[in-house]
C-alpha cells in the first residue's frame, strides 16, 4: 500500500458513521464525518485533544445520539439507545479505566456482571471452576499466558490490565471493539503488549477502532487510519508515515 | 452465667463464646456492607428499636407473640431499607445517613416507650403465651454455651459463602472495589447496598430477640454502641474501612478477639478501664495492617 492511497475495503463495514454530525448547543464538535469500521482490520482514529475522537466514540458506543447523520451496523441504520444496547449489538467499548476492580482477581474481573452459576435454588453459586479456566484460555488465546488468575488485577502490569479488558470484550461475543487511548498511560514494553493484542483481536475477526494521539502506535497496529482535525475530517487514509499523521493531525497536511 | 461449670478453662472458653456471639452476629452482615464499601451506625438502635417493639406489643398492646416478632422484624427491615434508600439516592456518605438514623430511632424508641408506658425498661416476655415455643430457639442452652453461638456459626458460614461463592459476594466486592467499574459492568450496585443495609438491620432486630428472649425484657438503650463494635470486629478481622475487600469469617475472629478480651480481664481480674486501651489499640494496629495489605495487593510491577 503506498501512503496517501484512498481506503479501499476488502470486507463490508461492520460499523459505520455515515455524515455525523454533533453539535452542544452552539459549539459543533463534529462536523460531516464519515468512517468506517470493517470485520479484521483495526481502523485507527487520531486527532489532537479536541479534534473530536471523545465524541466518535460517544456516538459508536452509544452514550450520544448525533445530531446530525447516522450510524450503520452491518449496512444498516441502527439507533444505538445506550452503552447497553451497543454492547448488546456487539459494539464493546474499553475506555482507560478499563471497568476492572483492583483488589478483585483476574477471573472474578473477567466475568463481572456476567458470572455463570451452577447448582439449583439456595445453593446456586458461581462456576468458578469454569470462570478459572476459561479467564485463563480466553487470555492464552490472547497470547498472555497467565498460570494464577486468582491473582489481583491490581497486581498486574498496565498492559496485561488493557488485555484483560480486551479478551473479556471479544469473550462475551464483541465484534466491534472500541479502544480509547489504550496505549496512552504505558511505556514502550507494555505499549507493545498492547499493540499485539489489538493484532490478536483482528484476526479473530473484530473490528477494531484505535483511538490514539500517537501516529507511531497506529502505524504499529493500524490497516486504515482517520485524521480528525477541530471537529473535521482531515483525511482518510489506508497506508502513511508518521511524519505524514503528525502533520494531518497539527494541519499542515 | 458461668457458676457451677466444673472447669475454669472450659467456663472461661463458654463465657468469652457467650459474650462474642451477639456482637458477631452484628459484625457479619456489618462486615458485608463494609466490603460493599457502606456504613451502617444506626444498628444499635435498630437493635434497641426491635426489642422494645417486641415488648412493647405483647406486654402492652397485648398482641400475640409471633405478630409482634414478625412486626419488630418488618420495623428494623424498613429501617434499613430507608438507610439504603437515603445513600443510594442521596449519595450522601452513609457514615453520615445512619448517624442521622441512630439519633432518630433512638431517640424515638425512647421517647415513645416513655409517653406509652412511663419507663423505658420493660419485662415479661417469659412469661408471654408462646414462649416455649420460641425459647429452644432464641433461648436455650447448647451444654455451656447459649444457642446464639450456633446462630453466629452460621450466620457466619452463610455470609462467607454467599460472599465468596455467589454471584451476589462477587458484585458485593466489586461496589465497594470500584463501584463505576461496577456499574460498567452491569453490577446492580444500588440494589446490592440497599440489600446490605437490610440485612444489617435484620440481624439487629434478631440480636434483639436473642436478648429479649434471654433476659426475657428489654431497655430501650440496648444495643448503644453496638455500631462501633461490630465495626470495630470486622477491621480487626481484616475488613477495609474504604471497602473493596474482607471477610465474614474475619469479623468473627474480630468478634472473638472483643470477648476474649473482654471476658479475659474480667477472669483475671484486671480493672475493666484496660480493655478500652487494649480494644484501642488492636484496632489501630487493624487498620495499619489492612492498609498495607492493600497496597500490597494493589502495587503495580
Amino acid at each position: 500500500m503506498s501512503p496517501g492511497a484512498p481506503v479501499a475495503p476488502v470486507a463490508p463495514p461492520v460499523l459505520a458513521l455515515e455524515r455525523a454530525t454533533m453539535r452542544f448547543g452552539g459549539v459543533v464538535a463534529l462536523d460531516d464525518v464519515s468512517m468506517e469500521l470493517s470485520e479484521g482490520r483495526v481502523t485507527c482514529l487520531l486527532g489532537e485533544n479536541g479534534a473530536g475522537k471523545s465524541t466518535v466514540i460517544a456516538i459508536l458506543s452509544g452514550v450520544l445520539r448525533p445530531s446530525a447523520g447516522r450510524v450503520l451496523l452491518d449496512g444498516a441504520p441502527v439507533a444505538l439507545g445506550s452503552p447497553r444496547d451497543a454492547r448488546a449489538r456487539g459494539i464493546a467499548t474499553v475506555y482507560q479505566n478499563l471497568a476492572l476492580v483492583p483488589l478483585m482477581s483476574v477471573w472474578r474481573n473477567f466475568f463481572l456482571g456476567q458470572e455463570p452459576v451452577t447448582g439449583r435454588g439456595p445453593l446456586r453459586r458461581l462456576d468458578a471452576r469454569r470462570c478459572r479456566s476459561e479467564s485463563r484460555d480466553a487470555l492464552s488465546t490472547m497470547g498472555i499466558l497467565m498460570e494464577d488468575v486468582n491473582r489481583p488485577v491490581g497486581a498486574l502490569s498496565g498492559g496485561e490490565r488493557q488485555a484483560i479488558a480486551i479478551a473479556r470484550a471479544l469473550h462475551f461475543g464483541a465484534r466491534v471493539l472500541i479502544l480509547d487511548e489504550p496505549t496512552a498511560a504505558l511505556g514502550v514494553r507494555q505499549a507493545e503488549l498492547v499493540l499485539q493484542q489489538v493484532q490478536h483481536a483482528r484476526e479473530r475477526g473484530a473490528a477494531v477502532l484505535l483511538v490514539t494521539h500517537n501516529p507511531a502506535h497506529a502505524l504499529r497496529a493500524g490497516d486504515d487510519f482517520v485524521v480528525l482535525r477541530r471537529g473535521r475530517l482531515a483525511a482518510r487514509l489506508a497506508g502513511a508515515t508518521v511524519e505524514q499523521l503528525a502533520g494531518l493531525m497539527a494541519g499542515e497536511g | 452465667m458461668v457458676a457451677g461449670a466444673p472447669f475454669r478453662s472450659g467456663a472461661g472458653a463458654a463465657a468469652v463464646l457467650n459474650a462474642a456471639a451477639p456482637l458477631g452476629i452484628l459484625a457479619a452482615p456489618v462486615a458485608l456492607l463494609m466490603i460493599a464499601g457502606e456504613f451502617d451506625l444506626s444498628i444499635g438502635s435498630t437493635l434497641g428499636a426491635a426489642g422494645m417493639t417486641l415488648l412493647l406489643l405483647t406486654q402492652h398492646f397485648g398482641w400475640p407473640l409471633w405478630a409482634a416478632l414478625l412486626c419488630a422484624l418488618l420495623i428494623a427491615g424498613g429501617i434499613g431499607l430507608a438507610n439504603g434508600w437515603l445513600v443510594v439516592r442521596t449519595r450522601l456518605p452513609s457514615f453520615l445517613v445512619t448517624l442521622g438514623t441512630m439519633y432518630v430511632v433512638r431517640g424515638l424508641t425512647v421517647a415513645l416507650s416513655r409517653l406509652l408506658t412511663g419507663r423505658t425498661q420493660l419485662s415479661g416476655l417469659d412469661t408471654t403465651p408462646g414462649f416455649d415455643v420460641i425459647r429452644p430457639v432464641l433461648a436455650a442452652d447448647l451444654g455451656p454455651v447459649a444457642v446464639a453461638v450456633a446462630w453466629w456459626l452460621i450466620l457466619t458460614a452463610a455470609a462467607e459463602w454467599l460472599l465468596r461463592r455467589t454471584r451476589f459476594g462477587n458484585w458485593i466486592f466489586a461496589a465497594g472495589g470500584a463501584p463505576e467499574a461496577a456499574r460498567e459492568a452491569g453490577v446492580p450496585v444500588a440494589r446490592v447496598k440497599v440489600t446490605l443495609f437490610v440485612a444489617t438491620s435484620l440481624a439487629a432486630a434478631f440480636v434483639a430477640f436473642l436478648q429479649a428472649a434471654r433476659f426475657g425484657g428489654t431497655d430501650a438503650l440496648r444495643g448503644e454502641g453496638q455500631e462501633f463494635r461490630a465495626i470495630v470486629a470486622a477491621v480487626i478481622g481484616g475488613t477495609l474501612l474504604a471497602g473493596g475487600y474482607g471477610s465474614a469469617v474475619g469479623a468473627l475472629m474480630g468478634a472473638l478477639v472483643f470477648g476474649m478480651v473482654q471476658q479475659g480481664i474480667v477472669i483475671t481480674g484486671i480493672d475493666a478501664d484496660w480493655f478500652l486501651v487494649v480494644l484501642g489499640t488492636l484496632l489501630v494496629a487493624a487498620v495499619l495492617f489492612n492498609d498495607w495489605v492493600r497496597r500490597h495487593a494493589e502495587a503495580g510491577r
